[in-house]
């Protein structure tokens, strides 16, 4: 039995601390910060992962790595376009 | 089961890797929160991504490190996949398309945890060792958030891409029908994690989610985009918070918590823009109200004008406030508007930009749009910085907005952005408005700014008109 009070009291805690960080973020990097948390949720994949490789059923090895898949596209296509967008955030006059 | 006691194992080395694990969980539970915290300014924002990045690369080595992964194969195709999705798409998608790449990948987000979800349901030994009803609970409640955000975030993404009907698609007693599905989902997650070994509840669960995440989306109109994007944003964090739950993992409840309230601040930033509230975005059918309240203005009258005309008013003036939104993305105009901006920067004039939270499809839009086009970010100001600036501008030129800045907003009862906060386009001496045609906007109500004795029309596609007016420009500039 895992102990779901103290795993609550990590969720309260993380959410509180999201709320206070993401409110100081700037209204202009509101796009690359949705993309940065989707990437970060994309987490999801080292669950993805312990099924995909842990061959215990055949469905589980499938849906393991579709969810692999899926989530390490968010992985890879989510800090890739946070980057490209946020490289292009210039505070002084670029020569063209 | 043993796949969530990780701790008790039967391998003579799983205790070490199974510290090395979460010591790599550990060290990306903390960068990721630097990441966020470094994002918070333009100036360290890049770092942030990167600590981002190094924290997920902990992270994977410690899961693939799990005593309980014995083969790789899988894991590998499911990356190939995933880098052969994700990589392209990152590099070559235009910037105009964020929005629907956003979309999507709160689809991916949400697949995940709906697939991880369902293939934990169907590793329980039900009838021996069934999951507790917390576990179930949670279970449950990550099938639903995921399944319902997969199917929305798609429905999302193919408006946004204008595959679907961009317009918001309502019938009769369509919240009824929405809701008491919602309700029998619920019910679903409700019965199972009472009985958890009652499998035939499960698909129902699934089909009824994805179908909620279908209807709810239906009804959405463009302009609602930034706030249920935001939405779905929150629920695809939320829901792989609480596969943490079910897997006793904590780095998935912080990571997920922290994109969950990420996409909670945002849409309630969203929704204060528009001076609306949740239900009334998600239940309101933006779109159908203002049908009926444009029918009811009468003709007026407007004046139009030609590019070589807003040439001369610009380089007269002193003081230039642009105010872009969807148009100028939709006619990819941001190019131009940089070339504006150099012209009239060339000459002395001073030339800010007034970005209202919500133009665009999604939160900061613009903002991505017009840093594209290299224009400096200290000239991309908010809406309450410089609405009090309008009054010493001597021309606003709107570029592809509309709802924000009609003045309806502020007075006028029936309109259906009563209340909305705008931006003060009409204060200044003189407005152009850059548009098609005299067509309403996506709110589909007139705006009485094009209608005022110093609003300039100038009519044509975005892109083309600023072209021309740029031409002039640059054609005086090398005679005088």
């Amino acid at each position: 039995m895992p102990d779901i009070s103290s795993h609550l009291f990590v969720f309260m805690l993380a959410a509180f601390l999201g709320l206070e960080v993401i409110h100081r973020v700037s209204p202009l990097l509101h796009t690359p910060l949705m993309s940065l948390t989707n990437a970060i949720s994309a987490i999801s994949v080292i669950a993805a992962i312990q099924l995909a490789g842990a061959k215990e059923t055949t469905l589980s090895t499938i849906l393991g790595t579709c969810a692999v898949a899926a989530a390490s596209t968010n992985v890879i296509g989510g800090f890739m376009i946070t980057d490209r967008m946020l490289k292009m955030f210039k505070k002084r006059e670029a020569k063209r | 089961m043993n796949l969530f006691l990780a701790t008790i194992s039967p391998l003579e080395n799983s205790k070490l890797t199974s510290f090395l694990s979460t010591a790599t969980y550990l060290v990306a539970a903390a960068f990721f929160v630097l990441a966020l915290k470094w994002l918070s300014a333009p100036t360290t924002a890049r770092r942030g991504n990167r600590i981002g990045e190094i924290g997920m690369a902990a992270a994977i080595i410690g899961a693939l490190l799990q005593y309980h992964v014995v083969t790789y194969e899988w894991i590998i195709v499911g990356f190939v996949i995933g880098f052969l999705l994700g990589a392209p798409m990152a590099i070559w998608m235009p910037m105009t398309a964020v929005p629907q790449r956003t979309a999507l990948s709160h689809a991916f987000g949400a697949l995940a945890a709906a697939l991880v979800g369902t293939a934990h349901y169907y590793l329980f030994d039900l009838k021996n060792a069934p999951p507790t009803s917390t576990i179930m609970g949670f279970l449950c409640l990550e099938v639903l958030l995921g399944a319902l955000t997969f199917t929305g975030s798609l429905m999302a993404c193919g408006k946004l891409q204008e595959v679907l009907p961009t317009r918001p698609i309502v019938y009769k007693n369509q919240n009824i029908l929405n809701l008491s599905l919602l309700g029998m989902a619920v019910l679903c997650g409700v019965l199972l994690t009472a009985h958890p070994q009652w499998s035939w509840l499960f698909p129902i669960l699934l089909v009824l989610a994805l179908a909620f995440g279908v209807l709810l989306i239906i009804p959405i109109g463009g302009a609602d985009m930034p706030t249920v994007i935001s939405l779905l944003n929150s629920y695809a964090g939320l829901s792989a918070s609480m596969m943490g739950f079910v897997l006793n993992s904590k780095l998935l409840i912080v990571a997920g918590a922290l994109d969950g309230a990420s996409g909670f601040v945002l849409s309630i930033i969203m929704c204060r823009a528009m001076n609306r509230s949740f239900t009334n975005v998600l239940f309101g059918a933006f779109g159908q109200l203002q049908t009926s309240a444009a029918a009811a203005t009468e003709k007026k009258t407007v004046r139009s004008t030609a590019p070589d005309e807003v040439a001369q008013l610009l380089e007269a003036a002193q003081n230039v406030i642009i105010i872009p939104g969807y148009g100028m993305a939709v006619a990819q105009a941001q190019h131009k508007v940089r070339d504006l901006y150099d012209q009239l920067t060339q000459r002395g004039v001073n030339v800010k930009f007034a970005i209202h939270p919500v133009a665009g499809r999604m939160p900061g839009h613009m903002n991505v749009l017009l840093a594209e086009a290299e224009i400096p970010y200290d000239k991309l100001v908010g809406m309450d910085e410089i609405n009090d600036e309008f009054a010493q501008c001597d021309v606003a030129l709107v570029v592809g907005a509309n709802d924000v800045v009609n003045p309806a907003a502020r007075y006028n009862k029936s309109s259906p952005i009563y209340g909305m906060p705008i931006i003060n386009a009409d204060k200044a001496k003189t407005v152009v408005a850059i548009k098609r045609s005299m067509n309403p906007g996506f709110a589909g109500i007139d705006n009485e700014l094009y209608t005022l004795d110093h609003t300039l029309m100038l009519f044509g596609d975005a892109k083309k008109v600023l072209g021309e007016v740029v031409k002039q420009l640059a054609e005086t500039a090398v005679t005088a």
